[in-house]
C-alpha cells in the first residue's frame, strides 16, 4: 500500500523576507503539491504577514491563517498556463529546424515550450523549402570570423600617385559601387524581417550580410572622398535597374537575381578592381569587399539549389523574373557611360592610346568573365548551357 | 430606432487599458454568442447616477461605489445586489508604514504627526486605514495631520500613484506613516521605491473586500444569468480567456457577496465621506 502523503507540508523561511526572495521556497513548495496538499509557512520576517498575503492573492492562491500560522492552497490555475504549450520545434531535436514553423512560435527560441496564448507572428517567410540552407551555419560561422574593421584593415593613409583624371574615374567608380551598396543592403534588409526566425541561422547570415553591405558602403565612400569633396553621378538607368531588385516581392526571385546574377556580377568587378586599381586603397577594399560578396553568392546558390530541387518548377519563374526584368529595362541606357569610360580608364592608368587600349580590352575581358560567372552559377541550379547562355545575356546591363 | 439586446457593462477609465480590457471582453462574449457592451465613465459617482437612471445594466463597482449605489438605492426603494467579483477582490488589507528608523514605534506615537494617504476618496490607501486607526484610539485630523495624495479623484483609489506618492512622503519625511494596501509593500520594495527593510509594517487592518459587479433589482435576469455564467466560466487554462484575466487582474472570478464592506462602511459614516455627494442625488 502507498503511504498517505501528508495533507501540510511545512516550509520555514527562517528569516527571510518575500522582499528578500523567500517567495522562491514557496513556490518551490507549491510546485511539490498535489491539489489535495496545502503548505503551512512559517518565519521570522517582519513583513512576512502581509507580504505573503498580498503575493498568494495575486498568484490566485488561497490564504488563510491558522493557529498561528500562515496556510496556502495552491490555485486551481496553476499551471493552466502551460498546459496547452508547445515546443518551438517541429523535430524533437531542439537543434534542427522543422519544415513549417509556425506563427505562433513568435520569437522564441527554437525548442522554447511556448505559452498557448501568444499572438500570432505575421512572418511571410515560414517554411524551411523556401528558406533552408544546410550550408547557413557554416557560412555564418565564416562570415562571423571575417568581420573586418573599416579602419584598421584598409591602409588609408598608403600615397596616391595617379594622374588627376584617373582619380576622377575612381571617385565615379565608387560613387556607382555606393549606390549598388545600398541596394545590395536594402534587398536582404527586406526579407530579413519576414523570415520566421525559428530559421535563426538564415536570419543570422543575413544580417551578416547587411552588415557586410554598411561596411562596404563605408570603404567605398571613403574612398571616394579621399582627394574629393564631392561624389560622381548617379544615373536614371542605373537607379531604375535597381528599383527593379528593391520591389521584387518574391524573396527566391529576389535572391537568384540579387545575389546568384547581380552579386555574382560584382564578384568580378570588385577582383577586376582589385586586379586593376590604381592605388594600394582602391584595390584593398576591392579586395575585401570581394571576400565578403563571394559569401553571400555561395549562401544563395546553396539555398536556391536546394529550393530548386525540391521545387523544380522555380526554375521557370527565375527565367520568366529575368526576362521581364530585361523587358522593363530595355528602354534605359543600361550601364551608365561615365562608369564605363571611368573603368577603362581606371584600368589604363594614364591617356597613352597604348594604354587606354589596355584597359580597354581589360573591360571587355571583364564583361566576358561575368558572362562566365553567370552562366556557371545558372548552371549549378539545374538549368541547360542554352538556357543558362540566354539568361545571361538578358542580365542588366547594370552588372548588379 | 430598434433597441439593441446588448447586456451592457459600466466602468470607469482609470487608465486607457481599461478600454482594452472590455473590449476583449466583448469580443469574448461575442464570440460565445452573447451581446456585451460597456461604457465608460470619468468617475464612479457619475456611474453610479447613470446605473440608478438605468443607462446600463451591470457596474464594475469599486466598494466604495458599491455602497453609494446601495445608499443610492434604498432612497429609491431598490436594490442593489453583488453578483460576481475577482478572486483577487477578496480579504484584502491595508498596512500603516513607517520608517524603520524613526519615532513611531506604535499606534499611539502618531499623535500630533502626520500620516500620508493615498486619493481621499480611496478605500484601501485612505478611508479603511483611518478608520482602522481610529479604532485603535488615534483618530485622523483630531490627532494627527492626513496629507493626501489625490490622484484622480472620483477614480477611487483605482490609480496606484496615491499610494507611491504617500511612500514617497514617508520615505523624504514629509509624513511619518503612509497608508497601503498589503501588496505593494512587496511591489514598491521590488520595483525599487524604498530600499527593503528600511520601512515597517506599524499596523495591519482586518481583511476587507474590493470591487463587484453591481446589478439592480430591475436587472433582465436571463441575460444578468447568462453574463455571470460567461464570466465565472472563464478559465486560465483558455488561452483566450487568459490574456483578459491577467490583464484585469485575477486568475478566477468568483461569486458576489456583500460581507467584506462593514470597514469601509464604518470609515464613511465616521468621516462623511459620501453624505453630501448623497444628498445632491437624492434631493
Ligand atoms: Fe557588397
Ligand atoms: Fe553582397
Amino acid at each position: 500500500m502507498e503511504p498517505l502523503r501528508e495533507r501540510i507540508i511545512d516550509v520555514d523561511l527562517g528569516d527571510l523576507g518575500l522582499d528578500e526572495g523567500a517567495h522562491l521556497l514557496v513556490q518551490r513548495a507549491l510546485a511539490q503539491c498535489d491539489p489535495a496538499q496545502v503548505i503551512r509557512v512559517r518565519g521570522t520576517a517582519h513583513a512576512l504577514a502581509v507580504d505573503l498575503r498580498g503575493w498568494a492573492r495575486a498568484q490566485g492562491h488561497r490564504f488563510e491563517v491558522s493557529e498561528g500560522a500562515w496556510i496556502l492552497s495552491r490555485s486551481a490555475s496553476y499551471d493552466g498556463r502551460w498546459r496547452n504549450a508547445v515546443r518551438a520545434s517541429g523535430t524533437d531535436a531542439a537543434t534542427s529546424p522543422g519544415e513549417h514553423a509556425s506563427s505562433r512560435w513568435g520569437v522564441a527560441a527554437r525548442g522554447a515550450l511556448v505559452e498557448d496564448s501568444v499572438p500570432a507572428w505575421d512572418f511571410a517567410l515560414g517554411d524551411k523549402d523556401s528558406v533552408w540552407s544546410d550550408d547557413a551555419p557554416r557560412l555564418y560561422a565564416m562570415g562571423a570570423a571575417a568581420q573586418w574593421d573599416p579602419a584598421t584593415a584598409v591602409p588609408w593613409s598608403s600615397e596616391l600617385t595617379h594622374p588627376a583624371e584617373v582619380e576622377d574615374a575612381v571617385v565615379q567608380v565608387m560613387t556607382y559601387l555606393i549606390e549598388n551598396e545600398t541596394a545590395a543592403l536594402q534587398v536582404p534588409a527586406r526579407f530579413l524581417g519576414r523570415v520566421h526566425p525559428h530559421y535563426r541561422e538564415i536570419v543570422q547570415v543575413l544580417a551578416l550580410q547587411c552588415a557586410d553591405e554598411a561596411r562596404h558602403m563605408e570603404v567605398f565612400t571613403r574612398r571616394a572622398l579621399l582627394q574629393r569633396d564631392a561624389l560622381g553621378l548617379s544615373t536614371a538607368g542605373g537607379q531604375r535597374s535597381l528599383q527593379t531588385l528593391y520591389e521584387e516581392p518574391d524573396y527566391a526571385i529576389a535572391s537568384f537575381l540579387l545575389s546568384v546574377l547581380g552579386e555574382g556580377s560584382f564578384l568580378s568587378l570588385l577582383w577586376f578592381l582589385h586586379a586593376h586599381g590604381p592605388d594600394e586603397v582602391t584595390r584593398s577594399v576591392a579586395k575585401l569587399s570581394a571576400q565578403d560578396e563571394a559569401r553571400h553568392v555561395a549562401f544563395s546558390l546553396s539555398h536556391l539549389q536546394r529550393h530548386c530541387e525540391r521545387e523544380p518548377a522555380i526554375r521557370a519563374k527565375f527565367a520568366r523574373a529575368v526576362d521581364a526584368r530585361h523587358q522593363a529595362l530595355q528602354h534605359t541606357a543600361g550601364l551608365n557611360r561615365e562608369v564605363f569610360d571611368g573603368l577603362v580608364l581606371l584600368a589604363a592608368g594614364g591617356w597613352s592610346p597604348a594604354a587606354l587600349r589596355r584597359g580597354h580590352h581589360a573591360v571587355i575581358a571583364l564583361q566576358q568573365t561575368m558572362d562566365e560567372g553567370r552562366r556557371g552559377r545558372l548552371a549549378r541550379l539545374g538549368f541547360s548551357a542554352g538556357e543558362a547562355e540566354a539568361l545571361s545575356a538578358l542580365h542588366t546591363r547594370n552588372f548588379m | 430606432m430598434t433597441k439593441d439586446h446588448s447586456f451592457v457593462l459600466g466602468a470607469v477609465a482609470y487608465d486607457p487599458k481599461v478600454v482594452t480590457i472590455w473590449e476583449g471582453f466583448r469580443q469574448y462574449f461575442a464570440a460565445r454568442g452573447f451581446a456585451f457592451d460597456f461604457v465608460l465613465y470619468t468617475h464612479y459617482e457619475r456611474q453610479v447616477e447613470a446605473h440608478l437612471r438605468g443607462d446600463f445594466d451591470v457596474a464594475w463597482n469599486s466598494p466604495l461605489s458599491w455602497l453609494e449605489a446601495q445608499r443610492y438605492a434604498v432612497t429609491l426603494g431598490r436594490r442593489v445586489e453583488a453578483i460576481a467579483m475577482r478572486d483577487s477582490d477578496r480579504d484584502l488589507t491595508s498596512v500603516v508604514l513607517v520608517r524603520a528608523d524613526g519615532p513611531v514605534k506604535s499606534v499611539t506615537d502618531l499623535k500630533g504627526r502626520i500620516v500620508a494617504v493615498g486619493a481621499s476618496d480611496s478605500p484601501q490607501a485612505t478611508l479603511i486605514p483611518l478608520e482602522h486607526l481610529a479604532t485603535q484610539g488615534v483618530l485622523a485630523e483630531r490627532d494627527f495631520t492626513v496629507l493626501r495624495h489625490d490622484v484622480m479623484v472620483g477614480k477611487h483609489g483605482d490609480h496606484v500613484g496615491g499610494e507611491r506618492d504617500a511612500v514617497r512622503a514617508l520615505i523624504n519625511g514629509d509624513a511619518d506613516a503612509a497608508c497601503v494596501i498589503d501588496g505593494n509593500h512587496l511591489s514598491f520594495v521590488r520595483e525599487g521605491l524604498f530600499a527593503q527593510g528600511s520601512l515597517q509594517i506599524l499596523t495591519q487592518t482586518a481583511p476587507y473586500d474590493h470591487c463587484n459587479m453591481t446589478v439592480l433589482e430591475s436587472v433582465p435576469p436571463a441575460r444578468c444569468a447568462r453574463f455571470r455564467e460567461l464570466l465565472l466560466g472563464m478559465s486560465f487554462d483558455d488561452p483566450e480567456a487568459r490574456p483578459l484575466l491577467e490583464m484585469e487582474g485575477l486568475r478566477q472570478w468568483l461569486d458576489g457577496r456583500d460581507t467584506g464592506y462593514t470597514q469601509l462602511a464604518a470609515a464613511i459614516d465616521r468621516f462623511d465621506t459620501i453624505a453630501p455627494w448623497l444628498a445632491r442625488v437624492t434631493g
